[in-house]
């Protein structure tokens, strides 16, 4: 059994060994047509630039980041010319005709924006020409060898129940050795994904032939991530299913989260974009999704007929109505452990690195700061998105200080929706835990905190003073409570951040938390906590 | 402002230390040589067990201490003067009292038995045992079979803590199944076979002969008394029961029997001197209790009494309905009430098990009152308020079983056994309860 177990890492090994290299390994031709196409679209203007660099590219076969390098220097080199020559004009319409044809090279833009869909166009090699086998070698083999690792454990964990045995002494989850590549993985993935998809063209078109199946269109790295991201969960899903297949909670929870994930954010909105529909997830909400009022969305949202309109109105409704609603009933759980893409990223591929989540009162203190700043950040830029939207004023007109509605919407999506999200958000489980994002960054769970905290039939009972303060249920609290703290003192849990997991509940072995919608009444036992047992006289705690 | 000194930084001095900072302003000190700072000890298993870091069996911050003025001394108290109050440390200093209190909890028990004192045989009690398991036991490589003398509580907890890491385990119960002095039979054999299911070696109805020495003064071997069998194993775990750890006092004037002899109040015979927890034996025994209880939640309880006769009014220690729980590898136990081993002739019993061997309970009721008496719980999770009601109120078995879905505290969706068990109730009993739905309203009716 264990050496099954070790055949499928090596496996598994394998195909992110080739999935890793494919990544520098990319290869080019870029064609006279797709040149042209590509000039055009991305509204290039400068002539100094076309020229050097149809001359050194066209017809010719090279590296991706030979053909990185080629345009990136060109862009520099001919934007320091437009510039130069830009300052030197006094009409001001031909400097700004002149300032126009520079293209602004920045290290989180220009590789995205201009490189990309030039080598995305102009991809060649073995890659595109064998696609399935390479499929196959990557995803194929991470995803059989990953699951052949894990459905061995059925047996060799022993009967059903919490077997949480050698996790702070393995370096894969204490932070050691396997932890820290895991860690350098996660982070480099992100920031290609984010910043460089133009190195990481050999995995998106090994996935081309299945985005073509279901929305007909060409596979981008957003379909890359989409096709990974569900890939990840359903095998760790699956783990889940063999770790936890005593506790029913868990086994419905990961079951409905996963469903989420592949029909709501994959499939629904690939599939609508057969039908010329706008590209749209139902169950992401602003301000997570904070880019729904931005107006190149809510325009496309109008344009595109009756269902873009009822997206547009779903959307809202979403936000206003059924997220507090729903908070009030089930508490945020409802969102953030079974419905949310974040959450069920976190509660499957991050589950076992629940335990690393700090749980100090200091960072509980960072944590109300941080997470309430990025709402009032995102709430403001909104505000200033709708403001700058009904006012027609173009979003890059100076408001204020000589900022634009267009930077600071750049820098929220920037700092908040690529680097805390993303790159921390995820790239970091290894070191903080797998709810960064969701602890210190979502301004939807947030929002969903208040609520829960202040107006909810949700809560965690403790059970009378069954409690041996033991900290199983601290330590596998992925949001960094202190549950212990509560339950010893015979105090229900209502904290703002509690996503409703269940781990708490599932790793007690004493049968003390359980978590309940029941009336608010009698929810927060403040004024009277008592730990059951003593007769004597009435206890304070 | 008094100056209060407790012995002791577990449970129960712990809860006394954070009681008495609450009510007053009294300077507090406690003192402990097995760590500065308090921890759970139940969690230690999990430490080995890789389930957490000792760190994480701390369930106060290290700046806790400081801030609520409660001072950490790290030493062992070698005797206590209680005419100059004062308590002689073995770092040679000395610290006086104005009231002290003895929290000082158990001591693993050993019986005498040759070779108990080897190395690599140990208790699983202190701190410093779980650092000589990890010693002695860090991998079936070194350990190739760990031995495990008593079937009690922390017997079977050390035997998961070694199954853990697939150290082979033989365990040695002296009664003829696992926990019989405390658990009915069907329980002890629904645990006995759930022992068996995990590989554990277990031996009923054996007793530990002597443990054999190898070259270098370390446990190589046990000798089982009743069939004479050797046993290798590199660990010897001594798990026979605790006794309460106050060698220190004897030669003080402090009134000793097994545990330092407290009244009602958890007073000793000496003036400003208490004794809670583990190490307080009462002179008479408190209801059905024993006279020495060395359970975490009656440290618990003796902690906060005290807390209280010392800066407000002088109270007895009144333990309300007894509770327990307990966890046997995957098997949750939880007690409320009184369901003893053997049924008193007064005693109506029922037990229902599910077919899958894992989950079931055991009502006591009086036979002829119908009065509901305790119930235990496996593999089931239960409301301790709903049972502390049903105690208080003296209601019968019926009421209980009406209300079994108020009871329930397992998981959402978890599947639901109570109608299982009314319908056998009825249909052994003859009678016609039906099962009433969960009600909030009654849930919370009194809190």
């Amino acid at each position: 059994m264990k050496i099954i177990k070790h055949i499928g890492l090596a496996i598994c090994l394998l195909g992110f060994t080739v999935f890793t290299i494919s990544i520098f390994t990319g290869e080019n031709h870029v064609s006279k047509p797709v040149f042209d196409n590509w000039i055009s679209s991305s509204k290039i203007k400068s002539s100094i630039f076309i020229e050097k660099t149809e001359s050194e590219v066209v017809g010719k076969t090279m590296s991706t980041s030979e053909l990185t390098s080629i345009i990136m220097s060109n862009a520099k080199s001919s934007g320091e010319i437009h510039k130069t020559k830009a300052e030197s004009i006094e009409d001001p319409d031909k400097k700004n005709e002149e300032w126009a044809k520079v293209i602004w090279v920045k290290w989180n833009s220009t590789y995205k924006d201009y490189v990309y869909p030039l080598v995305r166009e102009s991809v060649t090699g073995w890659v595109p020409k064998n696609q399935s086998l390479f499929f196959l070698f990557t995803f194929g083999f991470a995803i059989i060898g990953g699951l052949i690792y894990i459905l061995p454990d059925y047996k060799l964990l022993g009967p059903a129940g919490i077997k949480n045995n050698g996790i702070f002494q393995h370096s894969a989850t204490n932070r050691g050795v396997i932890g820290m590549v895991a860690f350098a993985f996660f982070v480099g993935f992100y920031i290609a994904l984010y910043f460089f998809p133009n190195y990481l063209v050999n995995p998106i078109v090994s996935v081309d032939f299945i985005s073509k199946s279901i929305s007909g269109g060409s596979s981008s790295q957003w379909f890359l991530y989409g096709f990974m991201y569900c890939s990840v969960m359903t095998v760790f899903a699956i783990r889940m299913f063999i770790k936890y297949r005593h506790n029913k909670y868990q086994m419905v929870r990961t079951s409905v989260v996963l469903f989420f994930q592949i029909a709501f954010a994959f499939l629904i909105p690939e599939i609508l974009v057969r039908f010329n529909q706008p590209w749209f997830d139902f169950k992401n909400a602003w301000p997570l999704d904070y880019d729904f009022f931005f107006s190149s969305n809510l325009d496309g949202l109008v344009d595109s007929g009756n269902l873009g309109v009822f997206m547009l109105v779903w959307g809202i409704v979403l936000t206003l109505i059924i997220v507090p609603i729903m908070v009030y009933f089930f508490g945020k759980r409802w969102y953030c452990s079974w419905v949310c893409g974040c959450g069920g990223l976190a509660e499957t591929l991050g589950d076992p690195y629940r335990q690393l989540s700090d749980k100090s009162l200091l960072s509980w203190k960072i944590e109300r700061w941080v997470i309430h700043g990025v709402l009032v950040f995102a709430v403001l830029m909104t505000g200033l998105t709708l403001y700058t939207y009904f006012a027609e004023l173009e979003n890059w007109k100076e408001l204020a200080f000589g900022i634009t509605a267009y930077d600071i919407q750049s820098s929220y999506g920037f700092l908040i929706g690529s680097i805390f999200s993303g790159v921390i958000g995820t790239g970091f489980y290894p070191i903080l835990g797998n709810r960064v994002w969701c602890r210190f960054g979502c301004p939807l769970a947030a929002y969903m905190g208040i609520v829960q905290k202040f107006k909810s039939r949700f809560r965690i009972t403790t059970n009378g003073g069954q409690c041996i303060s033991c900290g199983n249920c601290s330590t596998y609290c992925e949001q960094g409570i202190d549950v212990r703290a509560y339950a010893q003192k015979g105090q229900n849990i209502v904290r703002a951040s509690c996503v409703g997991c269940g781990v708490c509940s599932a790793v007690c072995p004493r049968g003390v938390l359980k978590l309940e919608n029941g009336p608010e009444e009698g929810r927060i036992k403040s004024d009277d906590p008592i730990v059951f047992g003593n007769d004597g006289f009435k206890i304070n705690h | 402002m008094k100056n209060i000194v407790i012995i002791g930084n577990g449970i129960a001095g712990v809860t006394a230390a954070r009681h008495i900072r609450k009510k007053s302003n009294h300077s507090i000190t406690i003192i402990s040589s097995e760590t500065k700072y308090f921890f759970s000890r139940t969690a230690l298993m999990y430490v080995y067990m890789g389930h957490m870091k000792f760190e994480h069996t701390q369930p106060y911050e290290n700046w806790f201490w400081k801030k609520n003025r409660i001072d950490l001394i790290q030493a062992k108290v070698e005797n206590v003067n209680v005419e100059s109050k004062t308590l002689n440390l073995d770092n040679g200093e000395s610290v006086n009292y104005d009231k002290l209190i003895i929290a000082t909890g158990s001591k693993p028990n050993k019986f005498g038995w040759s070779g108990q004192d080897l190395k690599g045989v140990t208790g699983m009690y202190h701190k410093q045992d779980l650092e000589a398991i990890e010693k002695y036991a860090p991998n079936p490589k070194s350990c190739k079979r760990a031995v495990i003398v008593g079937g009690g509580l922390i017997g079977i907890e050390l035997a998961e803590m070694m199954h853990s890491r697939h150290i082979p385990v033989t365990f040695l119960v002296r009664e003829d199944s696992f926990w019989n002095g405390v658990l009915p039979q069907q329980e002890s054999e629904m645990i006995n076979k759930h022992i068996l299911e995990n590989g554990i070696d277990l031996r009923l109805s054996s007793n530990l002969k002597e443990i054999i020495s190898d070259e270098n003064g370390k446990a190589t071997a046990v000798i089982i008394e009743e069939t004479g069998e050797r046993i290798d194993c590199d660990l010897v775990g001594l798990t026979a029961g605790v006794s309460p750890n106050i060698d220190f006092l004897k030669d003080s004037k402090i009134e000793i029997g097994r545990g330092v002899k407290v009244n009602e109040y958890l007073e000793t015979n000496i003036p400003d001197v208490f004794a809670i927890g583990d190490c307080a034996e009462q002179h008479e025994a408190i209801g059905l209790r024993r006279p020495i209880e060395a359970v975490w939640y009656t440290g618990r309880m003796m902690g906060e009494t005290v807390a209280e006769t010392i800066c407000n009014e002088r109270k007895a220690y009144q333990p309300g309905h007894w509770f327990n729980s307990a966890k046997f590898f995957d098997i949750e136990y939880q007690t409320y009430g009184w369901v003893w081993a053997k049924q008193a002739e007064e005693e109506g019993r029922f037990y229902w098990e599910h077919e899958n061997g894992k989950i079931g309970i055991h009502i006591n009721y009086n036979k002829t009152s119908r009065e509901f008496l305790g119930i235990n719980t496996f593999g089931i999770r239960m409301r301790h308020e709903f049972f502390d009601r049903a105690l208080t109120d003296r209601q019968n078995v019926e009421f209980v079983l009406k209300h079994l879905a108020d009871a329930n505290f397992d998981p959402e969706f978890y599947k639901k056994h109570e109608k299982a068990i009314v319908d056998q109730f009825n249909a052994e009993n003859n009678t016609n309860i039906k099962l009433l739905k969960m009600s909030w309203k009654r849930i919370f009716q009194r809190s």
